[in-house]
């Protein structure tokens, strides 16, 4: 063990029926640095930092903080040591204050009117503004990054893990983050971080250690490598380059003129003025942070909010009044953001859930009865031309991890053949290796003749795929320009002000 | 006529079966869990709590007893729902329908017995009436400012969220139970051997249901759950009344009036002020580590 490690492992292996998920893990952490766990879905990540937490209790192996052993057997002892935890899906309470929330990830919370001061004074050190009496319900999700960073520090961690804590972030947000990693970790605490953003992890990391498959396969200085070799090393291959060939833009397809729409409920977006069309072979991309309309938008095009006659055409045939499965007949499909409850039916099978949406394109109910060999043979299909990784059709989907699901999901519009496809966060949560097939899927799409639309908050995402790029923005879609010589600053000044996100004050 | 004090003394009593009932269901389901054996627990806390005070000739033994045998059946629940992960609905009706069956059963001996006189606290109110009434600020006081309510508040509001966080899901959930299941055998007790002052069978007549709603309806809010009781209490002593001045109304009417006035007013308070169900409520807690 080196002289300034903080935190040691040694050989950790932890097995679930079927699946070994961490396999004689050894890897130190040192003093001061911000180190990146790297890995696709499933590498074994989440199950290391959870040992680690106290969650899971290893098969076998030992480790040490500050050079003394460590074995906690839960959260309790894992804190009262120094170990903090920042949560990939929040572990807050919505209906109770921020107060509340930090309170019970305390062992031995002070009184009320002392703990709101020391949030205030911790808040302020970190540029991380927040109100302790402010409900979670209430919050976005920088904000509520925030409750758990503040949670995690008022245990004085000398050891901070966070488990992919950007995948929801904006990029404003992230930068806050980054700027406050940086000064704890000047400040001598040890963060672990754990994603699978490649630049991200070069700009901001000092180690990374690599996992794939449960085994420790290289630990680098991130900054030594390229965003490529690191992926290389994740996936355990090349990377394939994304294929933009082969596409050109022709006559107009779905056009929206003026559409104008209410909104749906209380912390909804209304919909100002859109208009926008897309051609045959065209990918049009649209940036901007999510909960400005674009949930809003991807509704209004399926077709599961109708809108005024006129404003949504296909082909010159017009479509606003119609529903989803009339759409979908007439060719404009879409794939929602939201994979569980919204894209899929959780407690469905693949198979029910490929009947949903494919029944009218594929035939699949012909007089109203269900052809139940024809649909697994689509589902079938899906997986089997999207590398989705399951059992087989009949799995619910909510056995299926996010990066696989969502495959799936895309997959599932892609071969029905739509005229016109919309996506919302395509490769939301998805691993690169899954993320990349997902793109060159819609870009095959688009490359057959049909016409795309990835809404999106990730830049690298909309730039490598798109032809043109508008941004919407409080309601309202800008002018398209062609993605061809756009730089990052005028994109920028596209997405106008950053909504919802507080610039701080970072002094360090 | 009849005086003011005695008026109230009435209502208070006639409320004070539901109160205790839905205090302790208003804990269970604050902690997630949805009991819907209420109105078992409470008929099984009637007879139990009968036969004892009928025994020993002490009521507060009665009580006592009736708390135990609530928890005691609240057991069966807390067991099958917690750690065989059965649907909390369908074993929570299971309760309900074992304790009136058990009961109708064992108190067959009981019938046309009378009970012990119960002592006269403070101001002509029985030291049950006392006790349901200091337990909402209790209870007020424990969910929302003591760190145990807080939680029993965060399991129930996200219990995937608490057991990251290192909290002890099931065993608060188990006394949460525990709980709910001692307060209903009490308010099931206070009508065999304070009101009614015998046993007979299925006499809790529902009010385990009211207890129930008046939960929902109340918001998951201590105060809230005694205004609702008071209402029903209201109803039933104007009802009662109505009926000894022989108002030209049928009788089933009258006495279906206070279920009726207590959910209609509470469904238009909360229809006003929206749901703030626990996150967790009724869903089954499943963890591998």
């Amino acid at each position: 063990m080196s002289d300034n490690a903080i935190f040691r492992a040694e050989g950790l292996s932890k097995t679930y029926p079927g699946v070994k998920a961490n396999d004689a893990i050894s890897f130190e952490v040192r003093s001061g640095d911000i180190h990146a766990l790297l890995g696709e879905n499933g590498a074994g990540k989440s199950t290391l930092v959870k040992t680690i937490y106290g969650l899971v209790r290893p098969d076998e192996g030992q480790m040490w903080l500050d050079g003394q052993p460590f074995a906690p057997a839960d959260p309790h002892a894992a804190r009262a040591a120094g170990v903090g935890m920042v949560f990939q899906h929040f572990s807050l309470f919505d209906a109770m204050t921020v107060a509340e929330n930090i309170a019970l990830g305390l062992d031995h919370p002070p009184p009320r009117r002392e703990l709101a001061s020391r949030i205030a004074t911790l808040s302020e050190e970190y540029g991380l503004p927040l109100n302790p009496a402010r409900r979670i319900a209430d919050l976005s999700a920088g904000e509520r990054q925030r409750v758990e960073i503040i949670r995690a520090l008022l245990g004085n961690p000398r050891l901070l893990i966070m488990d992919e804590p950007t995948s929801v972030l904006t990029p404003q947000e992230a930068e806050i983050l980054f700027a406050t990693l940086k000064k704890l970790a000047a400040n001598g605490t040890s963060i672990l971080y754990i994603s699978h953003k490649l630049e991200e992890i070069r700009a901001n990391c000092d180690r990374a250690t690599i996992l794939r498959g449960g085994r420790v396969i290289d630990s680098a200085d991130p900054r030594a490598h390229s965003a490529r070799e690191l992926a290389a090393m994740m996936v355990g291959g090349e990377m394939r380059e994304i294929d933009r060939s082969g596409r050109s833009p022709g006559a107009e397809l779905l056009a929206v003129r003026d559409l104008t729409l209410a909104a749906q409920s209380v912390d909804g977006t209304s919909l100002k003025s859109v208009s926008l069309q897309v051609h045959t072979g065209e990918v049009l991309a649209i940036g901007g942070v999510a909960g400005n309309g674009q949930e809003e938008l991807l509704s209004a095009l399926s077709g599961e909010i109708p809108s005024p006659v006129g404003t949504v055409t296909l082909e010159g045939a017009d479509l606003s009044r119609m529903g989803p499965t009339q759409r979908r007949r007439a060719g404009l499909l879409a794939a929602p953001e939201d994979r569980l409850g919204h894209a899929a039916v959780p407690g469905f099978s693949l198979t029910d859930n490929a009947l949903l949406t494919a029944t009218v394109r594929q035939d699949l109910a012909p007089g109203g009865m269900i052809r139940h060999g024809a649909a697994r043979d689509f589902t079938q299909k899906v997986i089997a031309e999207f590398d989705v990784r399951t059992p087989g059709p009949d799995t619910a989907a909510r056995a299926l991890s996010g990066g696989n699901l969502q495959k799936f999901v895309i997959g599932r519009e892609v071969l029905q053949a739509p005229r016109v496809l919309v996506v919302n966060q395509p490769t939301w949560g998805v691993d690169a290796g899954a993320a990349a097939s997902i793109r060159q899927a819609l870009l095959n799409l688009a490359a057959g003749g049909a016409g795309v639309i990835v809404i999106s908050q990730d830049l690298d995402e909309l730039l490598e795929l798109g032809d043109r790029f508008c941004a919407l923005n409080g309601g309202q879609l800008s002018d398209p320009r062609p993605v061809e010589g756009l730089s990052l600053d005028e994109i920028g000044l596209m997405l106008g002000g950053a909504h919802g996100t507080e610039v701080a004050h970072v002094d360090a | 006529m009849i005086d003011l004090t005695t008026l109230i003394v009435m209502i208070l009593s006639a409320a004070t079966p539901i109160l205790f009932a839905a205090l302790g269901e208003l804990i269970a389901e604050r902690a997630g869990v949805l009991n819907l054996g209420v109105e078992g627990m409470m008929i099984a806390g009637a007879l139990a709590g009968f036969a004892a005070a009928h025994a020993t000739g002490s009521p507060a033994i009665g009580f006592a007893v009736a708390a135990i045998a609530g928890a005691a059946l609240s057991m069966i629940f807390g067991v099958l729902t917690q750690y065989l992960l059965t649907n909390q609905v369908a074993t929570g009706l299971a309760l309900t329908l074992f304790g009136l069956g058990l009961t109708a059963l064992f108190g067959k001996p009981y019938e046309g017995v009378k009970a012990p006189s119960m002592a006269q606290g403070p101001l002509g109110l029985n030291w049950i009436i006392w006790l349901g009434l200091l337990a909402v600020p209790l209870i007020w006081w424990f969910l929302n400012r003591s760190r145990p309510g807080l939680i029993l508040r965060g399991i129930g509001e996200n219990h995937h969220a608490a057991h990251a966080l290192g909290h002890k899901v099931r065993p608060v959930r188990l006394a949460a139970i525990a709980f709910g299941g001692a307060m209903a055998g009490i308010g099931g007790a206070y009508i065999s051997i304070a009101t009614v002052l015998q046993w007979t069978e299925g006499m809790t007549a529902g009010a385990g249901w009211i207890a129930l709603a008046l939960v929902v309806f109340s918001g998951w809010r201590a105060v809230g759950v005694l205004a609702g009781a008071w209402l029903f209490g209201g109803v039933t002593v104007l009802q009662l009344r109505l009926q000894a001045a022989g108002v030209n109304v049928p009788v089933q009417l009258l006495a279906m009036a206070p279920y009726l006035v207590t959910i209609l007013a509470l469904v238009l308070i909360s229809a006003r002020r929206g749901s703030a169900s626990p996150g967790s409520l009724g869903q089954i807690f499943h963890t591998t580590s």
